[in-house]
C-alpha cells in the first residue's frame, strides 16, 4: 500500500499538467452541482472520470470548453487553468479556447452535410480557404480516426448514411481535424454497440499519443480499459482521483469501492 | 370484456367518420366545383378561358371570359407579397429562435399571433384610410387602388404564418448540432448561417409555400385595395382584378346557370387546383426533411 502511493506520487511529478482545476464550485440556478472540485489533468494522458447519474461529471468537463454559456441562470466559482490561464475568467477568447480544446458529445452529432463537408467545416470556421490544403487535412484526420477505409469512396455522401459507430468516429476526425490540444469526451459510446465502442475505445487510446484526453464515461470497464487516471464523482464532490490501476486495485474511499464493485450507481 | 371491445368499436368509428369528414367536405368541394364550372369548359374551353386576356363577362353583345388578366393578377399580388413577407417573416424568425431573450421572444411572439388574428377586412380598411393616400402620393397616381397596395398590405398579413412556420423549423434543429458547431470554435453568426439555416431549410421552404398559399386564397383585402380592373397589369401601380376578388364582387350580379356564373366557378377551380398544389408541395417538402434530420438519431 504504502510504496503503491510512493509509486503514484513519483509518477505524479513526472508527468506534465495540462489542466489545473483549483477550487472549483458550479451552481446551476439555487442548486450546486459541482463542490469544491481540485485536480491535476497531465498532458497526453487519459483521464476517465466516472460516477452515476447526475453527479456532475458531464458539467466538469463542459466546463472546460466552456459549454456552460448555453445553460442559463448556472454560476462558477474557482479556477480552470490550462496552460497558465484561468478559463473561467470574463475576458476568455471562448472561440480560440474552444479550437485548442475539442469535443466529441454523447451522441454522434455529425452536421447534415457530407461527410468532406462534416470535417472541412471546423477548418472552414478558422479560416482555412485552400481547398487542396483542405482536402489533405480531411483525409488525414479521416486515416487518424481509423474511418478512411470505410468512406473513401463516399466523402460526397450525407454523413446520415454512416451507422452510429461510424458517425461517431466522424466526429472524431471533425474534432481531430482543427488539430485541438484537449479532447473531451462525453459518454463517447453511451449509443453505440460494442463492437463500435471497441473501435472508438482503440481510437482513444491511439489518441493518447499527441492530445491530453478526458472523457466521461457510465462503463467501469471503459475506464479501467482506456484510462492512465481516474477520478470517481459523486452528487457533485470529487470522492477519489489518481491512477486507474489504484482505483480500480485499491480504492481508498468506500465509497469508491462500493461504486467500482457494483454497489450501487 | 366483450362490452368494452364494442364500445371501444364503437367510439373507434365514432372518431374515424370524424375525421373523414373534411376529407369528404373537400371531395364535396371539388365535386361542386367541377360540376358548376362543367357548362363553361365545355362551352368556351379551359385552354382557351386560361390563355385569352379579354374579360367582359357581362358584355350583352359579346361577352368574353380570358382568366389571364385575373391569373397574373393573383400571381402577381402573391409574388410581390412574398417579396416583403419572406425577408421579414425569415429574419423575425431567425432572431427569435436564435437571439431573442426569453421575455424578447414571449413579447415578439404573442405580438406576431395577434396580428394573425386581425379579421382581413380591418386589414383592408387600414389599407384604404391609410395606405391608399400615401401610395397614390408617392407615385402620383390617378388612384392608391393597386396592386402594390393591396400586396404590401397581404404581404404583412402572411408574415405571421410564415414567422411561426420558420420559428418551429429552426427549433426542430437539434441543438447538438449548435453544440458541435460551437465546439468547433464556430462563432454564433457562423453556426446560424452555415449549420442551423441549411438543416432547417426545408422547413423555411414549406413555411414560405404556405405562406404563399395564404396569400393567392385571400379574398377580402384584395377586393378592397386591388382597383378592380380586370386587364392584364403592366406595372406596380396598375390596379388588378385577382381570382378571388373576382369570384366575389361578380358572384353575387350573375345569373345562377348562366356562362359567367359557370366561368366564376372555372375560377374557383383554378385557385382551388392551385392552392391544392401548393399544400402537397409543402407536404412533400416537410415529409423529406423529417426523414434527413430522423435518420440516424
Amino acid at each position: 500500500m504504502l510504496t503503491l502511493n510512493i509509486k503514484e506520487e513519483l509518477n505524479k511529478t513526472e508527468e506534465k499538467t495540462k489542466i489545473k482545476v483549483k477550487d472549483l464550485n458550479f451552481y446551476y440556478g439555487p442548486k450546486q452541482t459541482l463542490k469544491n472540485i481540485s485536480m491535476d489533468i497531465y498532458e497526453k494522458k487519459v483521464t476517465a472520470i466516472i460516477g452515476p447519474s447526475g453527479c456532475g461529471k458531464s458539467t466538469f468537463i463542459r466546463l472546460f470548453n466552456r459549454m456552460d454559456e448555453f445553460v442559463l441562470e448556472s454560476k462558477s466559482e474557482g479556477e480552470i487553468i490550462i496552460d497558465g490561464k484561468n478559463i473561467l475568467e470574463k475576458d476568455t477568447d471562448l472561440i480560440d479556447l474552444r479550437r485548442r480544446v475539442g469535443m466529441v458529445f454523447q451522441k454522434p452529432n455529425p452536421f447534415p452535410k457530407t461527410i468532406m463537408e462534416n470535417i472541412a467545416y471546423g477548418l472552414k470556421v478558422n479560416g482555412w480557404k485552400d481547398n487542396f490544403q483542405i482536402e489533405t487535412r480531411v483525409i488525414d484526420s479521416l486515416k487518424k480516426s481509423a474511418l478512411w477505409e470505410e468512406v473513401k469512396y463516399r466523402l460526397k455522401e450525407n454523413a446520415y448514411g454512416l451507422s452510429g459507430g461510424q458517425q461517431q468516429r466522424l466526429c472524431i476526425a471533425r474534432c481531430i481535424a482543427v488539430r485541438p490540444e484537449i479532447i473531451l469526451f462525453d459518454e463517447p459510446c453511451a449509443s453505440l454497440d460494442p463492437i463500435s465502442t471497441a473501435k472508438i475505445e482503440e481510437l482513444i487510446m491511439d489518441l493518447k499519443k499527441d492530445y491530453t484526453i478526458v472523457i466521461v464515461t457510465h462503463n467501469m470497464q471503459q475506464a479501467a480499459r482506456i484510462s492512465d487516471y481516474t477520478a470517481f464523482f459523486l452528487m457533485g464532490e470529487m470522492i477519489e482521483y489518481g491512477l486507474t490501476k489504484n482505483i480500480f486495485e485499491n480504492p481508498k474511499d468506500k465509497r469508491t469501492e462500493d461504486y467500482i464493485t457494483g454497489r450501487f450507481g | 370484456m366483450k362490452i368494452k371491445t364494442t364500445e371501444n368499436y364503437k367510439i373507434e368509428l365514432l372518431f374515424s367518420a370524424v375525421s373523414f369528414f373534411s376529407l369528404l367536405a373537400l371531395f364535396l368541394i371539388f365535386l361542386t366545383l367541377a360540376k358548376e364550372s362543367f357548362h363553361s369548359i365545355k362551352e368556351i374551353g379551359l385552354i382557351k378561358m386560361i390563355t385569352s386576356s379579354e374579360w367582359y363577362p357581362t358584355d350583352e353583345e359579346n361577352p368574353a371570359f380570358g382568366m389571364l388578366p385575373l391569373i397574373t393578377a393573383s400571381l402577381y399580388v402573391t409574388f410581390l407579397s412574398l417579396l416583403i413577407s419572406i425577408p421579414i417573416g425569415t429574419l423575425s424568425a431567425v432572431y427569435i429562435s436564435e437571439f431573442a431573450k426569453p421575455k424578447a421572444k414571449l413579447f415578439l411572439k404573442s405580438f406576431i399571433e395577434i396580428i394573425s388574428a386581425v379579421p382581413s377586412v380591418v386589414f383592408g380598411f387600414w389599407g384604404i384610410v391609410f395606405l391608399v393616400p400615401i401610395i397614390q402620393k408617392l407615385f402620383d397616381l390617378p388612384t392608391g387602388y393597386c396592386i402594390l397596395t393591396s400586396s404590401i398590405v397581404l404581404g404583412i398579413m402572411a408574415v405571421p404564418i410564415i414567422t411561426s412556420l420558420c420559428e418551429d423549423a429552426l427549433n426542430m434543429v437539434p441543438s447538438s448540432l449548435r453544440e458541435a458547431s460551437y465546439a468547433l470554435g464556430a462563432e454564433k453568426h457562423t453556426t446560424i448561417i452555415r449549420i442551423i439555416i441549411p438543416a432547417a431549410s426545408s422547413g423555411i421552404f414549406t413555411a414560405i409555400i404556405l405562406g404563399a398559399g395564404r396569400i393567392i386564397g385571400e379574398t377580402m383585402v384584395v377586393l378592397m385595395l386591388s382597383g378592380g380592373s380586370a386587364v392584364i397589369p403592366e406595372s406596380l401601380t396598375d390596379p388588378a382584378r385577382p381570382i378571388t376578388s373576382a369570384i366575389a364582387s361578380e358572384m353575387g350580379e350573375t345569373v345562377v346557370g348562366s356562362l359567367h356564373y359557370s366561368s366564376l366557378f372555372t375560377l374557383g377551380l383554378i385557385l382551388f387546383v392551385i392552392t391544392v398544389i401548393l399544400s402537397v408541395l409543402a407536404q412533400y417538402i416537410s415529409s423529406k426533411y423529417s426523414l434527413k434530420l430522423g435518420k440516424g438519431r
